[in-house]
């Protein structure tokens, strides 16, 4: 294995009777989704998958519903179990892991959270939160201080005896963290966890996941159907269609150079402002001579526009040892921003 | 023969052939029958000395605690008030006797009908061989089948509990069925994904999360065997229905009067115990069970509420 923390390859997940049969037929005649539902009556759930993620990343699956991200999030501790394929995580090869095994796995390294929350309404905050632990027949009182530590790191201190229904939504998704948290787990499965939540809430969450997320260094997969979403929250975006993983790259990555139409369309609305750097867009100097202006390496193009504020001389870049590496023009970075 | 009137003579004998199955199933299974009968004999006899030999007074104020625990005081109110007209009608030893038989019953249909409505929930093609039992269960007249289950287990109470027990299994096999399957299936995937067994997923989200559900059930059950009562008197089932059935065989008004008002006021009590008893913890206001009712008071008088 590799320092990937979660690697997939060759994933495929073909819901029927005849799974098999139209796996056959997809890999060698590479039938559409509505061809394989015609012929086999089968549902193409995931479509050779493939991917990984190093540990601490954030990594985002966007894709419109139906296309197949929440299918393979969930082959990921196998809640859904795939038609072919390899799923490594931590190490461990999951798709031919016994049921003892991963039930440890679930409990004690993947933690979970859902779209609708999924709070069980009968127990406690505490309860719930605990709920990994007890199943693993950790002590109570252990379990109690896991969970007081898990719902104290999402600001909920004091609400420990109360019930779900006595919270409000972004309250509940705090808990539904805090329950994914409370066992220490390395990996995070984020299932939509903020589509459901208003606004103003989803931002606040989103803001709270990611100061925790570097203070914890969890390897965590964001699906989202938001790509606003993904590039706030991803180091990597993967964009899934009709069951098939289109693009893997970083925000900036997928935002200056979608790979086909169905990616460009997603991106259209995009502001670049703050995703493409000084490097994507800058001309080497070609014997020209620098200008008084300098932008470092690595700038935002927000930056590099507020250069162009006064005068529209072109600026120069410049690399941490202070040598110039080349040149913006006005045209350039307007040509960055409309993409 | 008339070739206009054809079924005037019976052609397939059924009742002939029934009976000589059942004759041919007494001679060499009785004892089969008679061992069924061992657990239901226990449990009533248990129950039926229980509740007729305690002081009349003390199972009144016994019923009343309960009634206050499940429902709160007003139903204690109500309880004592129907308990207590039962009683001044001079109906109360009958009534105790079908008060045994029905809860005797009640354990068995739950002992036996919730394990088969989780097993109907998990399993499909379970519940596919299952259901035409239960409508069958429900819909043949129980008049029918009083003849074999006299035949096979005798007359008595204990056999009257065993025809209720047909009768009033059903719906808790229904709503427990129901129950499992309504439970929202992310609640039940996120005991998965946090690393529950099946065990686990069943006891600590899907049981709790269906028990409203199956309490409606067990309530159902429990008001099927109270409308059981009369039909069994006929296979000499002691009680209240017995009081009625008498009435009606003397033409004396009067005591199936008695015997049916008695009846009335035995299924309130128990319907809204029952009833009570299903409310979920979240529509009393997450109060413990121990937190209310004489338990309650008791602890809170102790100081430790």
């Amino acid at each position: 294995m590799t320092d990937m923390q979660i690697e997939c390859r060759n994933l495929w997940k073909i819901y029927g009777a005849r799974a098999e049969q139209a796996l056959k037929a997809v890999q060698e005649e590479g039938l559409t989704k509505d061809e394989v539902r015609d012929k086999y009556d089968c549902v193409l759930g995931v479509r050779d998958a493939s991917f990984s993620v190093k540990k601490g990343e954030i990594f985002c699956i966007m894709g419109l519903s139906g296309s197949g991200k929440s299918t393979l999030v969930r082959h990921i501790n196998r809640l859904i179990e795939p038609t072919a394929g390899e799923i490594h995580v931590a190490g461990q090869r999951v798709d031919t892991m016994d049921e003892a095994r991963l039930r440890q796995l679930r409990a004690e390294t993947i933690g979970m959270v859902f779209q609708h929350m999924a709070l069980w309404p009968h127990r406690t905050l505490a309860e719930n939160v605990a709920f990994g632990l007890e199943v693993r027949d950790v002590p109570l009182d252990k379990r109690r201080t896991a969970a007081d530590a898990a719902l104290a790191s999402m600001d909920l201190t004091g609400w420990e005896d109360h019930y779900p229904d006595q919270l409000s939504g972004g309250m509940q998704q705090r808990v539904g963290l805090a329950r994914a948290l409370a066992a220490d787990p390395d990996i995070l499965l984020m299932d939509e966890p903020f589509s459901a939540l208003d606004p103003l809430i989803r931002r606040q969450l989103q803001d709270q996941f990611l100061t925790l997320s570097q203070k914890v260094n969890k390897t965590t997969v964001f699906i989202t159907h938001d790509l606003d979403e993904a590039i706030r929250m991803g180091d990597q975006i993967a964009i899934m269609n009709d069951g098939l993983i289109v693009q893997t790259g970083t925000p900036e990555e997928i935002v200056t150079n979608p790979k086909d139409a169905y990616v460009a369309e997603f991106v259209k609305g995009i502001s670049r402002v703050s995703l493409v750097r000084a490097e994507t867009i800058m001309h080497p100097l070609e014997g020209r001579s620098t200008t008084p202006k300098t932008v470092p390496l690595g700038s935002e193009l927000g930056e590099i526009m507020d250069e162009f504020m006064g005068d529209q001389a072109p600026v120069t870049v410049v690399d941490p040892d202070g040598s110039a590496v080349g040149m913006i023009s006005i045209a350039d970075a307007l040509r960055a921003l409309r993409g | 023969m008339d070739f206009w009137n054809i079924f005037d003579k019976e052609w397939v004998p059924v009742g002939a052939w029934v009976e000589t199955a059942l004759q041919w199933v007494v001679d060499n299974f009785r004892f089969v029958f008679q061992a069924i009968k061992v657990p239901f004999d226990i449990v009533l006899t248990g129950l039926e000395d229980g509740l007729t030999g305690a002081p009349d007074l003390l199972m009144l104020l016994i019923i009343v605690l309960v009634a206050w625990q499940a429902g709160g005081r007003r139903l204690a109110a109500v309880s004592a008030a129907s308990m207590i007209a039962i009683g001044l009608m001079g109906a109360w030893e009958e009534s105790m006797v079908t008060l045994s038989i029905v809860l005797t019953c009640v354990i068995f249909c739950s002992l036996i009908g919730i394990p088969l409505g989780i097993m109907a929930a998990r399993n499909d093609r379970f519940w596919t061989v299952l259901r035409p039992l239960l409508d069958l269960m429900q819909t043949i007249p129980s008049f029918v089948y009083l003849v074999p289950i006299v035949m096979l287990f005798s007359i008595g109470n204990v056999s009257g509990v065993i025809v209720t027990f047909i009768y009033a299994l059903p719906p808790v096999v229904r709503l427990t069925n129901l129950g499992i399957r309504q439970v929202r299936a992310d609640m039940v995937e996120a005991a998965r994904a946090f690393g529950a067994s099946r065990r686990q997923t069943l006891y600590k989200v899907e049981l709790p999360l269906a028990m409203p559900t199956i309490m409606a059930g067990v309530n159902q059950t429990i008001m099927m065997a109270l409308s059981m009562v009369v039909v069994a008197s006929m296979i000499s089932v002691t009680g209240l229905g017995q009081m009625v059935l008498r009435g009606i065989g003397r033409l004396d008004m009067g005591l199936a009067t008695v015997g049916g008002l008695g009846i009335v006021f035995l299924a309130i009590v128990i319907d809204r115990v029952s009833q009570s008893f299903g409310t979920s913890a979240r529509d009393r206001g997450h109060k413990k069970w121990y937190e209310t009712g004489p338990v309650g008071a008791l602890r809170s008088v102790l100081g430790r509420g």
